[in-house]
């Protein structure tokens, strides 16, 4: 058994040695649909990783970091539903599928792990504008149809088996499942911030909450948008949730010379 | 629930940002002396309503209230995920009783996309809890709070958008028990209406999701008691014998409609209006109920019959679902109500042959059978549409489509037999049982043989033509 174990150990670590391939969107600016001031949003170009980090590839990093095991973990870091859909601390389980997003992860360890890889979590403004391209726009976010396919997942309850990583047909950007498998973290969640009155007037971020957008018809219609703020703004660094991974992002590198 | 949910719901209920409740509902707030005791609220599912409150002193009562959402009948064949407090729709019914200290559990399920809370209307206080009780998925959050007033109040959420959540069915009810208590009654039932907005138009097929464009022009595809269509009917219709009394906690979720609640067959003899404890109004028909309000009705029965529950805006009851049953047992009370006794052709002219008050003249009888079918399309128009639809689709758990009908093709004779001299009781009509009562149609021979003629020759039934003599036939069976 304890064999068993370590030759499949021995085994994802070789399939999780190579990291999550990357791909290079170009900086630009986008608009939040809730933001009030209407201002766009400035995106320098960055690189993001096609899929969410898998169990496999955490599996891989806990063992050379098991100050990050289920059993070890800091509760300022991590809470109890840490890893909870792993069979152990260092085995996956039929639960956890080892090319699925590894899911049940805080937004401390998502950090801990891609800093070893040298990597960030994207920012929510790189996040956002990636994920509003679909198979073939950069910005899909017009089309009816478009919101209308992100509703109906945010719509579903998150299955106790998810899917693999990178599964799903990449957007324009060579990026896989934005939307439609897990929820993803960003490295300023909480610049969303809504409260848990989603009705509250008067605070600065009054036009988060539906009281404050129906003032306005436009940005009503965003229900996707909201759900994403109201998600976020739910979620503490410790928190780890069944439907919550993560993928990885950098900065990308400077430009180098053309003319050799 | 699985055990380790409720462990990790407690667990998060401790994190640093509930801190603050958590120490309040621990006993840091100190309680007056006049709240003794503990107790763990008994929740419901609809119709159900917790027994009364019978202590006669403000207690700590613990509510314990879970978030899940999952997948359920909308109707026949029509699915919707629901998002629920307690895992039914309307959610679990609350009752407590006024000047109670409620400490409040919500619990997010691990599996839940959304983040949720719950805006109590019988809270004095900030978002009626919504900001207390906010909580991410595979959390538990915990609030206090006083009951102040009684009345029969809306639970809902009110995580952005709001809407959306209160269309997926995260509403309920809290019953706020007066000092005094309410009168007793024989029975108590708990129906909450709501609208849902669905991508397929009512009664297409499969798993249906929301549809925003719909829920913001407030053009619900489905109006219904207690979450779906047939929630109150049939074989899930309630009961009552005759001479009992019956109370209704009714609620409307919305989100959107306002909901004219009515009872075809009944009288309110009692509202508590809009839920409250003063008004009470007597002899009622029906009763305005605004989304997020309520009412409390009551009762006597005092004849046997099937009461159906209804919103009166009367499309949303027939051809959206808002209908419910009580079946009321028990023998005849021929003085209060007789029954139809007698049936038989009216002569305006006193004894002389009839003439039809209508522009031109009486038609001939049919000659053949494609002239039968279009004068019994015309009949069928105006005697039988309201209630077998244009297509003869019928109206789930209500009435019985004719289109493709193996009760209707089986026996022409018993066909027949049901428009001169109606139909009661429980059939089964392709699969599905229908418990209603069709009356008996004051039809002549010709136009019931054109009708059924009709009938036979649309919607895929069995083509055969039926004669007046057919008709007379029956007719004379039952003399």
């Amino acid at each position: 058994m304890k064999l068993g174990l370590a030759i499949l150990f021995g085994c994802l670590l070789a399939v999780a040695a190579a990291d999550v391939p990357m791909v290079r969107i170009e900086g630009g600016s986008y608009t939040r649909p809730l933001e009030k001031s209407g201002q766009p949003r400035q995106v320098s170009t960055f690189l993001l990783d096609v899929r969410q980090v898998t169990n496999a590839e955490f599996l891989a990093f806990i063992a050379t970091h098991p100050e990050w095991q289920r059993s070890r973990v800091n509760r300022l870091f991590a809470d109890s539903g840490y890893l909870r859909h792993w069979a152990g601390d260092v085995e996956l389980g039929p639960l956890a599928l080892p090319d699925a997003p590894v899911t049940n992860v805080s937004w401390f360890a998502a950090r801990a792990f891609l800093k070893d890889q040298g990597k960030r979590l994207p920012t929510l403004d790189e996040w956002e504008f990636a994920a509003r391209a679909d198979e073939s726009r950069t910005d899909a976010t017009a089309d009816p149809e478009f919101r209308k396919r992100i509703l109906m997942w945010y719509s579903k309850p998150t299955p106790e088996v998810l899917t693999p990583a990178g599964s799903m047909p990449a957007n324009v950007h060579g990026v896989s499942s934005m939307h439609g498998l897990v929820w993803e973290w960003t490295s300023n969640f909480v610049s969303s911030m809504a409260g848990g009155e989603s009705r509250s007037d008067g605070s600065p971020e009054g036009p988060l909450f539906c009281g404050g957008a129906a003032t306005d018809p436009n940005q009503a219609v965003e229900y996707a948008d909201f759900m994403r703020v109201a998600f976020r703004s739910s979620l503490q660094g410790s928190f780890c949730l069944g439907g919550l991974g993560f993928r990885g992002a950098k900065d990308a590198p400077a430009p180098t010379d053309p003319t050799p | 629930m699985k055990p380790i949910a409720i462990l990790l719901g407690l667990l998060g209920a401790l994190t640093p940002c509930q801190a603050e409740t958590e120490v309040q509902s621990n006993g840091i707030i100190k309680l007056p002396p006049e709240i003794k005791g503990e107790e763990v609220a008994v929740l419901t599912d609809p119709p159900n309503v917790p027994p009364p409150i019978t202590r006669k002193h403000p207690a700590k009562v613990v509510v314990k209230l879970e978030v899940i959402e999952k997948e359920m009948r909308m109707t026949d064949g029509v699915n919707y995920t629901f998002w629920t407090f307690g895992g039914c729709v309307p959610g679990k019914f609350i009752r407590v009783r006024q000047g109670d200290f409620v400490e409040f559990h919500l619990m997010n399920h691990p599996t839940s996309k959304m983040p949720h809370n719950i805006d109590l209307h019988a809270v004095t206080g900030q978002g009626g809890g919504a900001a207390a009780s906010f909580t991410a998925p595979g959390h538990s959050s915990t609030f206090s709070f006083r009951v102040l007033n009684p009345g029969l109040y809306i639970y809902h959420c009110a995580v952005a958008p709001v809407g959306m959540h209160v269309a997926n069915g995260m509403y309920g009810l809290i019953y706020v028990e007066p000092e005094e208590g309410l009168p007793k009654v024989d029975h108590e039932y708990y129906v909450v209406q709501g609208d849902f907005y669905t991508k397929g138009r009512n009664g297409e097929q499969g798993l249906q999701p929301f549809d925003m464009e719909k829920a913001i022009d407030e053009r619900p595809d489905y109006v219904v008691f207690n979450g779906s269509v047939g929630a109150m009917t049939g074989e899930k219709a309630v009961k009552a014998q005759k001479g009992e009394t019956v109370r209704i906690f009714f609620g409307n979720g919305g989100p959107n409609l306002t909901s004219s609640f009515h009872v075809i067959g009944e009288i309110f003899d009692k509202v508590y209006v809009e839920g409250g404890t003063k008004t009470i109004n007597n002899n009622v028909q029906t009763t305005l109920v605004p989304a997020g309000g309520s009412a409390i009705v009551e009762f006597k029965c005092e004849v046997p019959g099937t009461l159906i529950l209804v919103d009166h805006s009367l499309t949303r009851a027939f051809n959206k679902g808002a209908i419910g049953m009580i079946k009321v047992a028990g023998d005849p009370e021929s003085l209060t109500y007789s029954g139809k006794l007698d049936d038989r052709v009216y002569l305006p002219e006193g004894g002389t042959p009839q003439i039809m008050p209508q522009q031109g003249k009486p038609l001939a009888a049919a000659t053949n059978k494609s002239e039968r079918m279009e004068r019994g399309k015309n009949v069928f128009a105006t005697n039988c549409i309201a209630c077998h639809q244009a297509e003869g689709q019928g109206i789930p758990a209500a009435f019985p489509p004719l289109a493709k009908s193996d009760y209707l093709n089986a026996d022409i004779h018993r066909a027949v037999g049901a428009v001169v001299h109606g139909l009661t009781g429980e059939i089964t009509v392709n699969g599905s049982k229908f418990n209603s009562v069709m009356p008996a149609l004051a039809l002549n021979d010709e136009d019931v043989a054109n009708v059924l003629t009709f009938v036979f020759n649309s919607w895929d039934n069995s083509g055969r033509e039926v004669k007046p003599e057919d008709v007379a036939k029956v007719r004379a069976e039952k003399k």
